[in-house]
């Protein structure tokens, strides 16, 4: 980069008035007395508002309204949930009809979400809270109060103003833009001219906020009306350079007007406050004293109606979302007087055509252009490129738009950023010289959104292969630490079978004793699982287990008995813990006594029925229970049956249960007389364990016990 | 309701290439008329066949590659070529020189290689470059100023002679060229080199009646013609400073350098600025936008490398002048030095 001259420098040649400039630039005709000379009059409300959420290069706010809300003018619509959101207001008092996509104020068209409204005449104010000393507030509670109020940039760029006011890099220049050096447009001039003060205010507020070294507020000298009013202004503070600068296009552009009045550029990748500049508009100054002194959010701003397709040329106050339609037909539109028609939103030079009159005014729109015939030459083909360097001796950035235009054109999108296609601020300079007619920003404009597209989709596509290649790395990784320890595994059991003849024996006797454990844990685990996964296996071992369960009846039965006789016999003189014990072992022996008896009593039913089935017996017993058999024959047949089937299921799981407590018992108490009465023990046992199994069915019963 | 959708800038200069290329043609005028003053009316007719003939090989060949005929003729770049070369070459060559020349600019090296904007070489000058080495006689039959000739030649005269190689009352292009003292002329710059070349000193060469009398300054009067012509060009904005700036610069420094060393044996640099195309060339043909260098720091080195080179081929070389040759030389190095000139983008480091 050029040198960049000191503070001091620049001071020196401010004050002298010897700026410095930017190359290249052009000289269209100006066109502004067509509106610059009437006062900025006021437009009577439109039947509808359209009010886009998001206004600004930004996020848009949260919409805080709903179909049907009643609102007061200057009543929030959103607020601000992120530090680059700004919300936006109702311009009038009204009721919000629609929250949905309405043709946005943009070269696309596209449709955004935008809140349409119908204001009800009263235009009644919503409680306004102005700041009168705001000196004394702290400075996040001033740019809360201005990123609250809707402020973003009204020169055309919209960027938030809360984000360049909390800057925390030193401000050697606070500059002020006047310049407004696009055709046509008279916006700004007509402001300065007529509220040269509230501006002033606004820069007041800026200063408290940035406390920069110097003010600069520079007007192009095509306007010496506007500067004469902010000269005076500004006559009481002598900090604040009031600069006339000579009228070129693009002076107005951040990055020229910086490098016009400190010489200095701002780095390729870099922002104003880099090189210690901060630059605003002078309709955002204006609307900082709104949202201070008066507490007014941003609801309105001044728009250039002009064209010679308009009988009343002029500047008006228009309320955000006033459709454009209202404004051409309130400045007189003659759409017949148009070859074909045309409005255009903002400058010739850098404005865009609108795709329908319904397209709304919003926080950047400084001007509505509607060109009658022959005002400004319609779009001819474009001829073959002569190579003939206007465009490079126009471009105030030093590139070289005809190698744009033809890596553009080619598609050598390698080429074009390397001539710096990115630097391009889309001035138009050089489309507006071309003798040609190459509509040479929409090649750069198109070049551009081809990088952008083909730079997400490489970085999708490297992302996608990185997540392979990490996905790949990672298998491959674990597959190597896995061998790498089987390795070292196998290489450890080798050196400690060398090293030590025993270990083999441990290792033997671990492998048993895991084995033995094995087999140990598969035994229980068996017993649960066998019902459900081996059914014939079950029966196998069920005869085991009915061993078991016998026994295991057999002792409870026999420790019941003997419950009941130590209860009965020795409740009395029992210590009070050893009397609880025997209660609860009496009780507990008693419900089993009680259920061992009705177990055996619905053995004997079981046998009775099955005796009764059993066609040899039916003879013997045909006298007196004949009937009652016959009837209870089928019944019970069905309820053996069903008996059966669930003894077979429970069965084992309950003497698993019973072995378990049965081994208990054992320790305490082996069964002494288990040679003499054995069959008898059993055969009653294996009544038990039957009647149980039924009697786990019944639930009621069990409920009971 | 349907508008009409343009992307900006809406508002374009009313300056298109045809009416450029005009302009330059209208610059060209005092020269012409300067040169029909001080040399007869041949320019004149060459200027009638060099415009016929352009308009037609363009409209032929856009025919042949399917492009717009009437739209691209509006251009005037075609016109434009056939005067530059019609000014360039003897005014009473033989139709056939400028009809063959300008048939060579237009439809080899112009539209053959892709039309107007395409074209690496500057056609007039490539165009030149071809008839001078291939017809050195007649591309060297340089009239004397009138006032100096025995034989004025009338209009009708031009035009037959153009024609059928003599003047209606039988002289031929030889015998024009005889003075009133009976000696046949060259041009200055001819007359210089091979007066040089024949052991003379450049005072003894110059000091010839022909040369700069009271009333034989023609060649200077035409020179000035086209100056004046040309800074109206850089006035209206049609061409920049540069290259016409930095060609005469390098020419006069050039020619210094070798008049300090041996102002015997070197001409003056005036002598060599007066003299040939080195002022139309500066102004209108080194000028070409296409065949030239674009960026502002290239035109200096393009103009100053051609300034160089007319010097370098005027001492060194066989032909007498060599605008032609150092401009087709400069437009082969007009890319690299595209390349390498780059200005530094706004915000860039340098």
């Amino acid at each position: 980069m050029a040198i960049t001259p000191s503070f001091d420098t620049v001071m020196e040649r401010l004050k002298r008035q010897d700026l410095w400039q930017f190359p290249g630039g052009v000289h269209p005709p100006g066109q502004k007395s067509l509106s610059n000379t009437t006062a900025i009059a006021r437009v009577q409300l439109p039947e509808v508002l359209y009010i886009p959420v998001r206004q600004h290069a930004g996020l848009e706010g949260s919409v805080c309204v709903e179909i049907g809300s009643q609102v007061l003018k200057g009543q929030p619509l959103t607020y601000s949930n992120a530090p680059y959101a700004v919300p936006i207001h109702a311009p009038t008092s009204g009721v919000i009809t629609e929250i949905g996509e309405h043709t946005s104020a943009h070269p696309s068209g596209v449709p955004e979400l935008t809140i349409t409204m119908r204001p009800d005449g009263n235009d009644t104010w919503t409680e306004l809270f102005p700041i009168h000393h705001y000196q004394h507030l702290d400075k996040n509670a001033l740019i809360e109060r201005i990123c609250d109020a809707g402020i973003a940039g009204l020169g055309g760029a919209g960027f938030p103003t809360h984000i360049k006011t909390s800057s925390t890099k030193p401000v050697e220049f606070l500059i002020i833009n006047g310049i407004e050096c696009e055709p046509y447009i008279s916006s700004d001039d007509r402001l300065m001219r007529e509220h040269a003060w509230q501006i002033r205010q606004g820069v007041d507020v800026l200063n408290h906020l940035l406390s920069p070294k110097c003010i600069v507020i520079a007007v192009e000298d095509n306007k010496p009306e506007a500067l004469k009013a902010l000269n005076i202004a500004c006559e009481d503070n002598q900090e604040i350079q009031v600069v006339s600068v000579p009228t070129v296009y693009p002076a107005g552009g951040e990055k020229q007007l910086i490098q016009v009045l400190t010489g200095r550029e701002v780095p390729r990748k870099g922002l104003p406050n880099d090189i210690g500049c901060v630059m605003f508009n002078v309709g955002t100054c204006f609307a900082i004293a709104d949202a201070i002194f008066s507490g007014k959010p941003l609801l309105e701003r001044v728009v250039t109606l002009t064209g010679t397709a308009l009988q009343k040329p002029q500047n008006v106050w228009a309320l955000l979302g006033t459709p454009v339609s209202h404004l051409l037909s309130y400045a007189g539109y003659m759409p017949h007087n148009q070859n074909e028609q045309q409005v255009i939103m903002g400058g010739p030079m850098m404005g865009f055509s609108i795709t329908s009159l319904d397209t709304p005014v919003v926080k950047i729109t400084n001007c509505l252009l509607a060109p009658a015939k022959n005002e400004l030459p319609s779009a001819a083909d474009e001829r073959a490129c002569i190579r003939c360097g206007f465009c490079t001796d126009a471009c105030p950035a030093s590139l070289l738009p005809q190698q744009l235009y033809w890596y553009s054109k080619a598609k050598d999108h390698d080429k074009t950023q390397e001539y710096n296609l990115f630097d391009c601020i889309e001035c138009g300079a050089c489309a507006y010289v071309c003798p040609s007619e190459i509509p040479l920003v929409h090649y750069y404009r198109k070049a551009k959104a081809e990088i952008r597209n083909q730079r997400d989709e490489n970085d999708k596509s490297e992302k996608a292969k990185q997540r392979f290649e990490a996905r790949k790395a990672r298998l491959l990784e674990e597959k190597r630490l896995r061998e790498e320890k089987h390795r070292l595994a196998a290489e450890q059991r080798k050196q400690a079978m060398a090293k030590d003849g025993s270990a083999q024996d441990k290792i033997a006797a671990a492998l048993a004793r895991a084995k033995a454990k094995k087999a140990k844990t598969a035994a229980q685990t068996e017993a649960v699982e066998q019902p459900i996964d081996a059914p014939q296996k079950s029966a196998e071992s069920s005869t085991v287990k009915d061993k078991q369960a016998k026994v295991a009846a057999a002792v409870a039965r026999a420790k019941a008995k003997k419950a009941e006789q130590t209860t009965s016999a020795q409740s009395q003189p029992a210590s009070e813990k050893l009397d609880k014990q025997a209660k609860v072992a009496a009780a507990v022996a008693r419900a089993k006594a009680k259920k061992a008896r009705k177990q055996a009593e619905a053995e004997q039913g079981v046998k009775q029925e099955t005796d009764v089935i059993d066609p040899t017996a039916t003879d013997e017993t045909t006298a007196a229970p004949g009937k009652k058999a016959k009837v209870a024959a089928p019944v019970a047949r069905a309820k053996a049956k069903k008996a059966a089937q669930k003894a077979a299921q429970s069965e084992p799981a309950e003497a698993e249960n019973d072995a378990a407590s049965v081994a208990e018992v054992n320790d305490k108490e082996p069964p002494k007389e288990k040679t003499a009465e054995q069959i008898k023990r059993e055969k009653v046992a294996k009544a038990i364990a039957k009647a149980k199994a039924k009697a786990k069915q019944n639930k009621s019963g069990e409920n009971a016990e | 309701m349907k508008l009409s959708l343009a992307s900006s800038p809406h508002q374009h200069v009313r300056r298109d290439t045809g009416a450029v290329m005009r302009l330059v043609c209208y610059a060209a005028l005092p020269g012409i008329l300067a040169q029909v003053v001080f040399f007869g009316w041949g320019v004149l007719v060459q200027l009638i066949l060099a415009g016929i003939t352009a308009v037609a090989a363009e409209a032929v060949i856009l025919m042949l590659r399917k492009k717009p005929i009437k739209r691209t003729l509006q251009d005037y770049s075609a016109v434009l070529t056939g005067l530059l070369l019609a000014i360039s070459i003897p005014p009473l060559a033989p139709w056939w020189i400028i009809v063959l020349g300008t048939c060579f600019a237009i439809i080899i090296v112009k539209q053959l290689y892709g039309g107007l904007g395409f074209n690496m070489f500057n056609p007039a000058m490539a165009a030149y470059v071809m008839l001078l080495i291939s017809f050195p006689v007649q591309m060297t039959n340089w009239l004397p100023p009138q006032s100096l000739v025995e034989n004025n030649a009338s209009l009708l005269d031009a035009v037959w002679v153009v024609f059928t190689g003599y003047t209606v009352e039988g002289y031929s292009v030889a015998q024009l060229k005889v003075d009133i003292d009976g000696i046949s002329m060259a041009t200055p710059l001819d007359h210089v080199k091979t007066a040089l070349m024949s052991g003379q000193t450049v005072a003894e060469a110059t000091n010839v009646s022909f040369m700069y009398g009271t009333t034989g300054a023609g060649w200077v009067w035409v020179t000035l013609a086209y100056l004046f012509g040309g800074l109206a060009l850089i006035q209206q904005r049609v061409i920049t400073w540069h290259i016409p700036g930095s060609m005469i610069a390098a020419v006069a420094l050039v020619s210094l350098l070798f008049y300090v060393v041996s102002p015997d044996n070197y001409a003056s640099p005036y002598f060599h600025l007066i003299n040939g195309s080195v002022i139309v060339g500066a102004f209108f043909i080194a000028t070409d936008p296409v065949s030239a260098s674009t960026t502002p720091r290239g035109r200096l080195v393009f103009g100053a490398l051609i300034g160089f080179w007319i010097v370098i081929i005027r001492i060194f070389g066989n032909y007498p002048d060599a605008v032609a040759f150092a401009v087709v030389i400069m437009n082969m190095a007009v890319p690299l030095i595209d390349y390498y000139t780059q200005p530094r983008t706004y915000g860039h480091r340098a």
